[in-house]
């Protein structure tokens, strides 16, 4: 009973530390990089969500001029798009730029990366659970979610194939923003039949030059695919600055100046955490109340056990054990039972880890798994040892100090 | 071999005792007769160094017991003194060979062979490997009596072996405790307060 106690709490605080950390590791690596995402106005959190751990929808769409204006700002270093639009089998397609492989630090496995509309590269986790190789085609589903209408007319081709990077990217579809764009181009052509291509590219100029004559030149040298790009949207940008001063001032600016909005990834996951912070406390010090009234349950089952197996401790020193043997007999019968404690307990947390995981594998295309110790573990282990050390220390003294004439004659 | 002089021992006001003085030679075994109350199981823890006198001496085989530290005198109960109790006592989580083994760890003496050539000579080799509880009584008494012969002691000291056993058993038991004690050269020293038993002795005490 008192060992259940032990397993349960040693178990529950484990868990939670290996998920905590896992979840932790897990976000920070795929923060790096990014000091910023800029989006559609709405939730930061969402926004952070959607454009960096790829969890949550997005935000909306923001015009591909209004993102250019904040790239261009002195104090973006870098900057990576991101454009939303199709899933394959519920993982998201995302068209970007070939930056975003290097954010990750991803490696092309088998293949290239992408040079023409419609190419995709796999990430690792997709094309290893679904079986996809090079020159495969996929048909993509319209939306984020499997159940989204299907792109049948147009299949992207896979020209490459990632390596595992253990960061989001292993679950993504790489393209480039073209094929987003022309994918959804065609999707809208079809659905309206009444516009045609051409002229809503006429309708697109007459925009443009109401705005600006003198870029109207510049345009008219561009490239017929390049111009199409400058009324397109993109879903959110991700940044990177130049110095980590600007990080204070910047996104204040954004949100203040443009109807565009800029949320700071480290900043919105640590009010994340704050918010599941105090629910992992209270899980805590309640494991820890298991554990301490395992200790008592553990003290008094030792006493009362001495209590009835007085003769056979009697019996003992008769048969020529010394009073310090038979001590730390009774406190290693303790030590035993609470590290056996420990390590089912460190089990149980395992098993639930894995639990957990393929929970949010199955629901959240993301994944943990290491099953290494962790040194707060090691405190765990520390903490059993003591609770084994301490409620075995009145028992052995009762033993130490035991009359053996008394108890024998006492039957 | 053994000689007490002058033994002492107080519990309290009202419960003290003092002990005529032992002498014991080699090979000789001893009764020590007595009614209740008198302190037969006092002596007897005494001479088991179970108890520490207030005053005297207790020589066994050239050592005075009594000078011994707590430990020192564990490790001498031991190696040369093996008890048998009036109920038979057993750590009860294990078998009776592991109960044996038990003791020839604690008394230092590890020797595989001598537990089977014990419990064959006590003709219960066959329950070696069952838990003591489980079996019967007379079964238990001579499991008990392995317990003290075990690590071959120089002493066996009993404890009312036979006071709830009927006459025919009665004369069994001590019997066999003598025929163990002669056949593993060790001194019986029987403490008691069933009359029957005299006949069985040559040399005895009354308290």
């Amino acid at each position: 009973m008192s060992l259940a106690l032990l397993i349960f709490g040693i178990g529950i605080i484990s868990l939670l530390l290996q998920l905590n950390s896992l979840i932790k590791t897990q976000m920070d690596n795929n923060l790096k990089g990014i000091d910023m995402v800029v989006g559609a106005k709405g939730s930061p959190l969402q926004l952070i969500l959607s454009a960096v751990y790829h969890i949550d929808s997005p935000t909306g769409n923001i015009s591909f001029e209004d993102a250019k204006k904040i790239k261009n700002n002195r104090m973006v270093g870098s900057s990576i798009d991101l454009l939303y639009g199709d899933n394959y089998k519920g993982y998201r397609i995302v068209g970007t730029e070939e930056k975003f492989l290097e954010l990750y630090n991803a490696k092309i496995k088998e293949g290239r990366k992408w040079n023409n509309p419609l190419e995709v590269v796999v990430g690792s986790k997709i094309h290893t659970k679904l079986n996809i190789s090079i020159d495969d085609e996929l048909i993509s589903s319209h939306g984020l979610r499997e159940t989204g209408e299907q792109h049948s007319d147009q299949l992207f081709k896979v020209v490459g194939l990632l390596e595992p990077s253990n960061s989001v990217i292993d679950q993504l579809i790489v393209t480039s923003p073209e094929s987003i764009w022309d994918l959804h181009d065609d999707h809208d052509h079809d659905k309206e039949h009444e516009h045609d291509h051409d002229k809503e590219h006429e309708h697109d100029h007459d925009e443009e030059d109401e705005h600006d004559h003198d870029e109207e030149h510049e345009h008219d040298h561009d490239e017929e695919h390049e111009h199409d790009h400058d009324d397109k949207e993109i879903t959110a940008m991700l940044i990177k600055f130049k110095s980590p001063m600007n990080i204070i001032q910047f996104p204040r600016q954004i949100n203040e100046n443009t109807n565009l909005q800029a949320a700071v990834p480290s900043y919105e996951i640590s009010r994340l955490f704050k918010l599941f912070g105090f629910g992992i406390e209270t899980l805590t010090y309640l494991a820890y109340l298991i554990i301490i009234v395992s200790g008592f349950s553990l003290f008094i089952n030792l006493f009362n056990s001495m209590r009835e197996r007085k003769y056979e401790m009697a019996l003992i020193r008769t048969l020529g054990s010394s009073r310090r043997q038979l001590s730390m007999m009774i406190i290693f019968e303790s030590l035993i039972l609470t590290t056996v404690g420990f390590f089912i307990g460190l089990l149980v947390s395992r098993l639930g880890v894995m639990f957990v995981s393929s929970l949010m594998e199955e629901s959240l295309n993301y994944n943990l798994n290491s099953f290494g110790i962790l040194n707060e573990e090691l405190w765990l282990l520390v903490l059993s040892i003591f609770i084994g050390l301490v409620s075995s220390i009145i028992p052995a003294l009762q033993v130490y100090n035991l009359n053996i004439s008394e108890t024998l004659a006492d039957e | 071999m053994i000689q007490t002089k002058k033994l002492n021992f107080k519990y309290n006001d009202q419960a003290a005792f003092s002990f005529p003085d032992i002498k014991l030679g080699k090979n000789e075994n001893l009764l020590i007769i007595g009614s209740s109350g008198i302190g037969k199981t006092t002596l007897l823890h005494l001479l088991a160094g179970l108890l520490q006198s207030d005053s005297g001496s207790i020589n066994l085989y050239g050592q005075d017991i009594s000078k011994l530290t707590q430990y020192e005198l564990d490790r001498f109960r031991g190696q040369n003194i093996g008890i048998v109790f009036q109920k038979p006592h057993f750590v009860n989580s294990l078998t009776v060979k592991e109960n044996l083994q038990l003791a020839q760890y604690l008394g230092n003496k590890v020797n595989q062979g001598r537990i089977d050539d014990i419990l064959s000579s006590l003709n219960i080799l066959d329950k070696k490997n069952k838990n003591p509880k489980k079996l019967s009584q007379g079964e238990k008494q001579r499991a008990c009596i392995a317990m003290a012969i075990v690590n071959s002691p120089k002493l066996i000291l009993a404890d009312e072996p036979t006071s709830s056993l009927d006459d025919e058993n009665c004369d069994r038991v001590i019997k066999l405790l003598k025929k163990q004690a002669s056949e593993f050269n060790a001194q019986l020293v029987v403490i008691t307060h069933d009359n029957r038993l005299k006949k069985h002795f040559k040399k005895s005490i009354k308290l």
